[in-house]
């Protein structure tokens, strides 16, 4: 801003209020991630059913991501929602309802109840208390999988799972091709409605409550019912991806609701970034390309250097990946 | 039209042994510039939050506009036009000052339930958190995050979310509080501007602001009301100038 304009002056007052209401635009680079993954296709033969997987990982993290980076509430039992939405697909797929978008429906408003009537207990609290309360929910839920097993297949996991086509017409093929596109159409739209989220009144205030649970009480917020409603919506957006790793591999587990689950989702998303919307679309392959190669050489070994990596990021590189870029891109700028 | 614009009955605070408010009858009228001082730990900021139910009370009744609103939550006592500001800034520090004020006023609007569209599209909102900034000479850093800001200017900041929420009962506790004395003139200008209507309570330990602009006075005193009255019956009140005015001005 020059000297020349008084502050409060008819141009400046557009182009400030301009520069403020137009932030949610669709910028050049959020189309990155939808060109490459549209390129990988064509180019890494043989590792569609990964890329699937990565999908549906990416998925389940951005709605991590919501909960974490937007509303400031810290869990550690997210797989709870993702195993929920797997076992939903799964138990429909093994008795007889092989449609799948109805799977995906059903997971993710399965997934949704699951969220709110925990959520409405769990929410009530903060900190600790709140991440082992989250904890408990998905030990709890694990324990179910594992006593019902009549329904759940137990510690066997659930077995005889059918899908029919999408549509009747593209049918998940071995390769994983057909599950490629399922997954990155899925995302795409979970994406969708999680940028909308986030740059809707909604998405900033729950910004405001991570930001100062305090003030946003103080201008006059419902912050509980907030919290809630992000929750739920978040389950959901795990369920989906729940359903989608159950209908594309035709496994569910008991691992689907582990705590290994929640924290290595955390992992994958504060190496991308948390609180970005993109960080999920940067750590979840880094991760997940880095442990298929790695783990095939030595599981433990894998361990050890996830490990040393993430002290790396927690003590040097705050932010993860996006954070960096992004501090890094300041300083360029600002010469 | 009679009814106070804020009035409390017998309020009650106690945390185990202290009693951060005894017996409270306090009275506010409508457009007042009412003073609350006391030496610290009186409980004045205590006050603000049972008022606007931060903290519950142990006992006793808190009416606003002649509503008994003892039992209402935090955003509803705000809906009724409650309003307060931090002794200690409570901003969104990251975000930008003309986010701070737009977020207030989407909550005002109720705006802030619609998750459908981007919050860009509400542009009157966002108008008119700038305008709102303008008077109060915080425009030209609309865009900055309010942590790059100085000190004073996050507590004009404070000022302007509270005004945002367009207040019938504006509750300001120490709003100059831990700003350099340079820059304090601004904020006891606004302060001095604030609108007629609105029953203004502030808690301030700074004397010549206090009896530049308070109408009325309550001296406060390990939570229990001391005295009452206009500035010139306090300033020769033996007991106030005893406990409090005889005390090290902060
Ligand atoms: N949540 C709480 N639990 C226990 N004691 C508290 C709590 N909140 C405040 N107190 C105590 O109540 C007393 C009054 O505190 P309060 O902050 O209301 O004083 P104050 O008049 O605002 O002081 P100051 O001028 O320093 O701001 C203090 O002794 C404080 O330690
Ligand atoms: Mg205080």
């Amino acid at each position: 801003m020059t000297d020349s304009v008084s502050p409060g002056s008819p141009v400046d007052r557009k182009a400030v209020i301009d520069a403020f209401a137009r932030r949610h635009r669709f910028k050049w680079y959020e189309a990155l991630p939808w060109v490459l993954a549209a390129g990988c296709y064509f180019i890494f033969d043989g590792y569609h059913a990964l890329g699937a997987q990565i999908f549906a990982t990416i998925l389940f993290a951005l709605s991590l991501d919501l909960l974490i980076g937007f509303a400031g509430i810290v869990t550690l039992g997210h797989a709870a929602f993702f195993g929920v939405g797997a076992y939903a697909a799964g138990i429909m797929a093994a008795n007889g309802w092989q449609e799948p978008l109805s799977q995906l429906v059903v997971a993710a408003a399965a997934a949704s109840v699951v969220g709110f009537a925990s959520g409405m207990i769990v929410l009530r609290t903060a900190g600790l208390t709140l991440l082992m309360q989250t904890l408990v929910v998905a030990a709890l839920l694990q324990e179910l999988a594992n006593k019902w097993s009549s329904v759940t297949g137990g510690s066997d996991g659930l077995l005889g799972m059918k899908i029919d086509p999408i549509f009747g017409v593209f049918r998940f093929d071995l390769f994983g091709h057909t599950a490629y596109v399922y997954c990155l159409l899925v995302l795409f739209i979970g994406w969708l409605i999680a940028r909308n989220i986030v740059y809707s009144p909604f998405g900033r205030s729950l910004t405001g409550i991570r930001e100062n649970t305090n003030r946003m009480h103080a201008i006059g917020a419902p912050v509980d019912q907030r919290k809630i409603v992000i929750y739920t919506i978040s389950a959901a957006l795990a369920g989906l991806s729940g359903a989608l790793i159950a209908q594309t591999t035709a496994l569910v587990g008991l691992n689907t609701l582990a705590l290994s689950k929640s924290g290595e989702l955390i992992i994958m998303l504060v190496i991308g970034g948390v609180g970005q919307l993109y960080g999920a679309f940067i750590g979840v392959p880094l991760y997940m390309i880095a442990q298929d190669r790695f783990s095939q050489i030595d599981p433990i070994f894998w361990y050890f250097w996830i490990g040393l990596f993430m002290i790396f990021v927690v003590v040097f590189a705050r932010g993860g990946v996006l954070g960096v870029c992004g501090r890094f891109l300041d300083r360029w700028r600002s010469r | 039209m009679t009814a106070l614009a804020l009035e409390t009955k017998s309020l009650c605070k106690t945390f185990g042994a202290l009693a951060v408010a005894s017996d409270i009858n306090f009275k506010l009228e409508r457009g007042a510039r009412h003073a609350l001082i006391g030496p610290n730990g009186a409980g004045k900021t205590s006050f603000v939050n049972l008022v606007t139910g931060v903290l519950a009370p142990t006992s006793g009744q808190i009416l606003l506009g002649g509503e008994d609103i003892t039992s209402l939550t935090r955003a509803q006592r705000v809906k009724r036009g409650l309003v307060r500001t931090f002794q200690i800034s409570a901003l969104f520090k990251k975000l930008t000052v003309l986010e701070n004020v737009t977020l207030a006023i989407a909550e005002r609007e109720g705006v802030a339930n619609d998750l459908l569209r981007p919050a860009g599209h509400h542009r009157a909102l966002i108008e008119e958190a700038y305008d709102l900034l303008v008077p109060l000479g915080l425009a030209t850093e609309a865009l900055r995050p309010v942590t790059e800001l100085a000190y004073g200017r996050q507590r004009m900041i404070e000022i302007a979310m509270a005004l945002a929420l367009k207040p019938k009962v504006l509750l300001l506790d120490e709003p100059a509080a831990g700003v350099p004395p340079i820059e304090t003139g601004a904020i006891i200008d606004t302060i001095e501007k604030l609108p007629a209507d609105i029953a203004v309570l502030f808690i301030e330990h700074d004397m010549e602001l206090v009896f530049r602009v308070a109408q009325r006075i309550t001296v406060l005193v390990q939570g229990a009301v001391l005295v009452e009255g206009p500035p010139a019956q306090i300033a020769d009140d033996p007991k106030v100038r005893e406990v409090y005015l005889g005390e090290s001005k902060h």
